[in-house]
């Protein structure tokens, strides 16, 4: 795989090159000698030691750098009618920006959104400025095969000062005939005291095989807010290698939240870098994993100052012969004194079959700090089934309840009430066996039938 | 309304509940006294349904159907309650979804409706009144950061929800100050009719001041070594179990 990869570079550079700035293209040529060096990586590297891509590269994956699905009209193909989750919508479909009037937009306020490929052409300085700067090629093998072929995805920026009202949500399709190898390229910057939300969805509408590698970088300035969802409910048959990197300033707060509903392989990788005082980073997860389905969370923070804060929580359900991995590494340099650092990994296991590999690991050289880690990997507590069933549930009922319970405390975190409803109601559905894979978007329920929420009882 | 016959009950192995005896008929209160580790709570388990238990030998028969068959839902459906003497903490699930959810199964089993979220709240707030518990504590996850008395007053709550048909309440009365027992007693005491049955088990006397059982039995090393009226408690409280203990080997 790693040498068709790189004799089709040598074949499609032109197009892959394309317009994209002097500097990304120096930054691909360091990116693309780097796996020319490193390859994939493989079980031999701790951070992927229970987590093997190696029978997924067997595949004769297609590419297309040159946009085939331009001119596919989405609305035929995907249709989300978010009806209480009022966003800014955007989508890739096969890794591009698809879109209706133009790829990229300025609001008034200076906010620009859209194609990152645009944004090259349009704004080479704004993007040169930071691309590349968070996401370390050197480090992470899958982040450099996605620098050496990056051409688009989604670019947003969000100047000093600037509330974005509404959520950005950004729908990421696969959706071919025949196997294809993604790799979209986002780039998010938040300005000084700047304020976005954004909700990343990962859906394939095929049950082709497919494999999508994808680079995130985001940036938040002094003072700034970003929130960080992710939604992923691929097929049996789809490979998915996420690559976050954050990179945060002074009395920032940056918020992340990966829900993987489903996925044949997954692999969550984050790496995170707090550079300023007063700075807050959160990093939850949840898994629900079932049949052979694969996931793995790799979570590296970087307190690179004194007095910073983290948080994580990672949370899993596995049933039959579903496999997690959860790895964790919070780095306190020396330097970094009054670092606060909380680490969490829990899993429940359904069956005898089902297995979790936890890793979580503080390293710290500073001695004034306040930190805790922690991770479990155990069953459904016995007692409380026989509480709920002395009551008249039966067993099922119980389970789902107490699944849907424990699912909730990572839910819970999800600050956008409509947000944390849908996904709350989509975590019931996904726990009681209802939701598929083919339920078009999962920010949007098929059907607008009102559904039995548990009772509110602030609301009465 | 139940009767348990030569019940012989073990843990891994161990024997727990040895050959036992014990007839509830319809309207009657039976308290079940006893030092710990005599099996008072092995004996609940067993008639509530959970299954970490081996039944040796014996039956135990409720309205006349052979209750060991049966699983720990189903029971209680059909009427049967326990009131933990350690109520679980579940986070997450909180008492107001929960007991929704067990009485609409409740009355699936029954044949009945089930009942909408409106009725529900409003009998919830009946019984809450019934039992003296503040509002807020039903919006809470079950049971969890919840005082002593909190928690036993919301497993009178639950019964007073489910309305069964055979109480099995152990230890309900541990741990309470005087006035949480006087609410929890008083509770039971409203829930008492003519068709259904109690048994408190209980280590002190001090509830049958305000829970006038019919029966008292005493249960030691698995082995009812007594039973009497109400009077058994108080001579029980006065001389202790060494007494009882003494008369028994005479
Ligand atoms: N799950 C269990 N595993 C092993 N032994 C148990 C278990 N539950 C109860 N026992 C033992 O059974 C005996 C009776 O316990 P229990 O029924 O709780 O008594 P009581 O309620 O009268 O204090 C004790 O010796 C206790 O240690
Ligand atoms: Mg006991």
């Amino acid at each position: 795989m790693k040498d068709t990869l790189l004799d089709l570079y040598r074949k499609e550079q032109d197009a892959i090159r394309g317009k994209a700035t002097p500097l990304v293209n120096r930054m691909r040529d360091h990116a693309l000698s780097r796996f020319r060096k490193n390859g994939f990586p493989s079980t031999k590297k701790e951070s992927w030691r229970f987590t093997d891509l190696s029978p997924l590269l067997n595949t004769d994956f297609v590419f297309d750098f040159r946009n085939k699905s331009k001119n596919m009209d989405i609305d035929k193909i995907f249709t989300c009618d978010v009806y209480d989750l009022d966003t800014f919508s955007l989508t890739l479909l096969n890794g591009w920006y698809v879109y209706k009037n133009a790829p990229l937009t300025r609001l008034s306020n200076g906010t620009i959104i859209g194609s990152l490929a645009k944004a090259m052409e349009v704004y080479p300085d704004l993007v040169d400025e930071y691309i590349g700067k968070a996401a370390k090629t050197e480090a992470y093998e899958m982040a450099a095969l996605n620098t050496a072929f990056l051409q688009d995805g989604l670019f947003i920026y969000v100047p000093e000062g600037v509330k974005v009202e509404k959520p950005i949500q950004l729908i990421n399709i696969v959706n071919a005939e025949y196997p294809v190898f993604l790799q979209p390229r986002h780039l998010i910057v938040a300005q000084k005291d700047a304020d976005l939300t954004i909700v990343h969805c990962d859906h394939s509408l095929t049950h082709n095989v497919s494999f999508t590698n994808t680079v995130t970088e985001v940036y938040a300035e002094k003072g700034a807010r970003v929130d960080h969802y992710k939604v992923q409910n691929k097929g049996r048959n789809s490979a998915l290698v996420t690559n976050s990197f954050f990179h945060q300033k002074e009395n920032s707060h940056i918020s992340s939240n990966i829900i993987t509903l489903n996925g044949g392989f997954t692999k969550n990788i984050v790496d995170h870098t707090i550079s300023g005082s007063a700075a807050h980073a959160e990093h939850y997860g949840l898994y629900l994993v079932d049949s052979n389905q694969h996931v793995d969370n790799q979570v590296n923070i970087d307190h690179a100052t004194p007095g910073s804060r983290s948080d994580q929580l990672f949370k899993g359900i596995l049933d039959d012969e579903a496999k997690a991995v959860f790895s964790g590494k919070v780095m306190v340099r020396r330097h970094s004194q009054q670092t606060e650092a909380h680490q969490n990994n829990r899993n429940i296991l359904l069956t005898d079959e089902a297995k979790a590999n936890t890793q979580p690991h503080l390293e710290i050289y500073a001695d004034d700090v306040k930190c805790s880690h922690g991770a479990t990997v155990g069953q459904l507590d016995p007692d409380a089934m026989f509480y709920l069933r002395s009551r008249g549930l039966c067993e099922r009922t119980a389970r789902q309840m107490m699944m849907v319970a424990f699912a909730g405390e990572v839910v819970k975190k999800i600050s956008i009430e409509a947000l944390r409803n849908r996904i709350s109601h989509l975590v019931e559905k996904r726990l009681k066996g209802e939701l598929s894979i083919c339920d078009q978007c999962v920010l949007h329920c098929n059907s607008k039938e009102p559904t039995a929420f548990n009772i509110d009882l602030s609301k009465l | 309304m139940l009767s348990i016959k030569n019940l012989t009950v073990s843990i891994k192995g161990k024997t727990i509940i040895r050959g036992l005896n014990l007839e509830v008929k319809e309207g009657e209160v039976h308290a079940i006294m006893g030092p710990n580790g005599s099996g008072k709570s092995t004996l609940a388990s067993v008639i509530a349904g959970r299954d970490n238990y081996e039944v040796e030998e014996g039956e135990v028969l409720y309205n006349g159907q052979n209750l060991l068959e049966l699983p720990a839902e189903t029971r209680a459906r059909e009427g049967i309650f326990l009131g933990f003497q350690y109520p679980v903490e579940i986070p997450g699930v909180s008492i107001a979804n929960f007991m929704r959810t067990a009485l609409n199964e409740k009355r699936k089993y029954l044949g009945l409706e089930p009942l909408t979220g409106a009725e529900f709240l409003k009998l919830m707030e009946e019984k809450k009144k019934m039992v003296d518990i503040h509002s807020k504590l039903t919006n809470r996850s079950v049971n969890e950061g919840f005082s002593g008395g909190e928690k036993k007053k919301n497993e009178i709550f639950q019964m007073a929800l489910l309305e069964p048909r055979l109480a099995i309440l152990d230890e309900t009365d541990s741990g309470l100050d005087i006035d949480a027992l006087k609410v929890v007693a008083g509770g039971v005491n409203k829930l008492r009719r003519n068709d259904n049955a109690t048994v408190v088990i209980t280590h002190y006397q001090r509830l049958l001041d305000y829970i006038v059982p019919d029966h008292v039995h005493v249960l030691y090393e698995g082995y009812i070594i007594k039973s009497g009226g109400k009077e058994l408690a108080l001579e029980l409280e006065e001389k202790g179990y060494e007494w009882i203990k003494k008369e028994t080997v005479a």
